[in-house]
């Protein structure tokens, strides 16, 4: 995996410390144009990755990067799915097993239709999640997808609800089908741990928020601390800014210094925020403070 | 201390109590209720966890400590009032009761067998509501005149779609699913109001039900808020609650994000807030959870009704009582939305109109 991932909150109103940011951002990248030139800035600032939600808007993101593959040969989209909102007004709307319908594939593709049909039927959640996957991954075609992850609302979900089987099925899928590696958003990593663990998915790829002041990251600070140093996977830091509470520096360097953290992805609104972040991490992954090591 | 829990209502605030409850370290679920058979057979196949359709069967066949009722709002006070009769605790999804004297004779029975009752209006857990709180409650804004809770986001967005959610008579509508969490917090914040005036209840996609409701609610000592809810409002990614309070020293701006406070004088016994605007945020106010699923409340809710069964904590900060007097003023607004409106002609003189016509809401409302 590389080291620096550039993730999608900013491009689609999501912040965790503020409703007035995220309007602001919503505004900003209402044009599709202004979310190209953030991620050429990334690019440009030698960061390969995207890792997004399915979001509607991503499709469009998608045909920019297909239009110009000669330009972003080396580039690889992470997939994070499904964009929950979507499902969660579906089944407000029209309530759990129509909201299911409606997301399974169109009365064109017969066969896929009889397959979720049995699915459905023989309550072998198995076809329809495989079905769902496959829905989810349409706008991908064409586009490199190394790694593609369950995200945290559903992730979390199965793993209260005990559902654990669904981690098995959604590896096995995107293993199989995709050529990728199954990765795992959570805000429960050290319980996450213990049931991949348990169904045996060996040194599996998991994100989670990772920040000096242990925002939201279930089970504390400490437990997590614990499990990037003593346990097999392969951590992947989320929210390391905790929306803003920790300084950049502080912040980076927190993550560093933990030697086993494989990857760090971040949002950045505009070039020398991202700029600033990439050296950052940068600086800071060859020697975790070096500021301390240089102060008098 | 295990408690021994049983879920009624699977749909999509059951799910999401199954999964928080499930990894509660002092609970175990017991079994879980819905009508839906093809649910429990799944949740069965994959989790293990027992299934029945029949509530009393359940109840009275798995020894329970504790339920969680999350069906539709029409059948909470039958459902209530059985697990009550079993001298099981209970949590009950919002609203509490459609009807309100079936809803105070519950109050009355969860107190004379003294179970642990608690209602699912969540932002009463939500750190930045909790801080607002804080604030007015120590003065800091000096006399509160009027507050107004707004609350926004997509549910409808067309016409069509039909879940009990649309239906009138199951306890759907805007009123009931977005307006009630406004109302709620208002009482949370100010206590009960005697009074409403103005109240709003349009249609705009739906049928059956309201879409946008708008209300004044009159405190005895002069105070006002006003309740402004939008179900059909696509520019929120999902529901967004906002709580402004004005005081006579300044005002509060609080959402689930950040709590914004504007001082017009320092106050002497809160030497750490300043002149101006200051703020504090979530990652700042909110305080962790065993587990995190959509949002840290939901499980804040459920780790306080363990905790008050375990603990024997009386305070209950979001009792039945307390819901009741939320679903008493949605009975007030329906009433409201009812009366005739008061209108000055072009000669000057008064008359009334009525605000909308006469027929299946007029006589539910009565």
């Amino acid at each position: 995996m590389s080291r620096v991932l550039f993730g999608d909150n900013q491009f689609f109103g999501i912040n965790h410390m503020s409703e007035e940011k995220a309007r602001a951002q919503s505004i900003k990248f209402q044009d599709m144009q202004a979310i190209i030139d953030v991620l050429d800035a990334a690019y440009e600032a030698g960061i390969r990755v995207f890792m997004c939600t399915t979001h509607e808007r991503v499709a469009a993101i998608c045909d920019h990067f297909r239009a110009h593959k000669e330009k972003y040969c080396d580039y690889a989209f992470y997939p994070c799915m499904p964009y929950a909102h979507k499902y969660v007004n579906a089944v407000t709307e029209f309530g759990m097993l129509d909201a299911l319908k409606r997301f399974l594939p169109d009365k064109g593709a017969i066969g896929a239709m009889f397959k979720g049909g049995m699915s459905v039927v023989h309550k072998d959640m198995e076809g329809i999640a495989q079905l769902l996957i496959d829905a989810e991954m349409k706008m991908f075609w064409g586009l490199r997808t190394p790694v593609i992850f369950l995200q945290n609302v559903v992730t979390d979900l199965l793993l209260g609800m005990g559902f654990k089987e669904a981690f098995r099925i959604f590896a096995d899928h995107v293993t199989t089908k995709y050529d990728a590696e199954p990765g795992f958003i959570t805000m429960n990593m050290p319980r996450l741990l213990d049931v991949l663990d348990e169904l045996g998915i060996a040194n599996p790829i998991v994100c989670a928020n990772i920040n000096k002041i242990g925002f939201r990251m279930c089970g504390g600070i400490a437990a997590y601390e614990q499990a990037i140093s003593k346990r097999r996977f392969r951590p992947i830091a989320m929210s390391v800014f905790a929306s803003g509470a920790v300084p950049a520096r502080e912040a980076i360097d927190y993550v560093c210094r933990q030697e086993r953290i494989e990857s760090i992805v971040f949002g950045a609104s505009s070039a020398g925020n991202i700029r600033q972040t990439k050296q950052l991490i940068d600086d800071l992954t060859r020697s975790p403070a070096k500021q301390e090591a240089v102060a008098p | 201390m295990t408690i021994r829990f049983g879920l009624i209502g699977l749909g999509k605030m059951g799910i999401s109590h199954l999964a928080t409850v499930n990894t509660h370290p002092d609970v175990e679920l017991a079994a879980v209720c819905d009508s839906n058979r093809y649910v429990l057979d799944v949740l069965n196949k994959y989790t293990g966890v027992r299934g029945y359709t029949d509530h009393r069967k359940m109840i009275q066949e798995v020894p329970l400590d504790a339920a969680i009722i999350s069906t539709p709002s029409r059948i909470h006070g039958e459902l209530v009032r059985y697990a009550l009769e079993q001298n099981v605790h209970v949590f009950c999804e919002k609203p509490f009761c459609l009807d309100v004297v079936e809803g105070a004779a519950l109050v009355d029975l969860a107190e004379e067998k003294g179970l642990v009752n608690q209602v699912g209006y969540h932002y009463r857990f939500v750190s930045a509501f909790n801080e607002a709180k804080r604030l007015i409650d120590a003065g800091v804004i000096g006399r509160v005149h009027h507050v107004r809770v707004e609350a926004y986001g997509p549910v409808i967005l067309r016409t069509k779609g039909a879940t009990w959610r649309t239906a009138r008579n199951e306890g759907g509508g805007c009123l009931y699913d977005y307006a009630c969490h406004a109302i709620d917090l208002a009482i949370y914040l100010m206590g009960a109001p005697n009074a409403v005036g103005g109240t709003v209840l349009n249609k705009i996609f739906s049928r059956e039900v309201e879409d946008e409701v708008y209300t004044t609610l009159f405190f005895p000592d002069g105070k006002t808020a006003q309740i402004a809810a939008n179900w059909c409002d696509e520019s929120h990614r999902k529901m967004h609650t906002k709580v402004t309070i004005w005081g006579t020293n300044g005002r509060i701006s609080a959402d689930r994000q950040e709590c914004q406070l504007y001082l017009r004088e320092p106050v002497e016994a809160h030497p750490e807030l300043n002149r101006g605007w200051s703020a504090r945020f979530t990652t700042d106010l909110t305080e962790p959870v065993w587990f995190y699923l959509r949002g840290e409340e939901y499980s804040a809710q459920i780790d306080y009704f363990i905790r008050c069964i375990r603990d024997g904590i009386k305070e209950n900060i979001n009792s039945f009582s307390s819901a009741r007097q939320t679903d008493w003023v949605v009975k007030m607004m329906q009433l409201d939305a009812e009366a005739p409106r008061r209108i000055l002609d072009a000669e000057g003189a008064q008359r009334s109109a009525r605000q909308q016509p006469k027929g299946l809401f007029a006589r539910f409302a009565r």
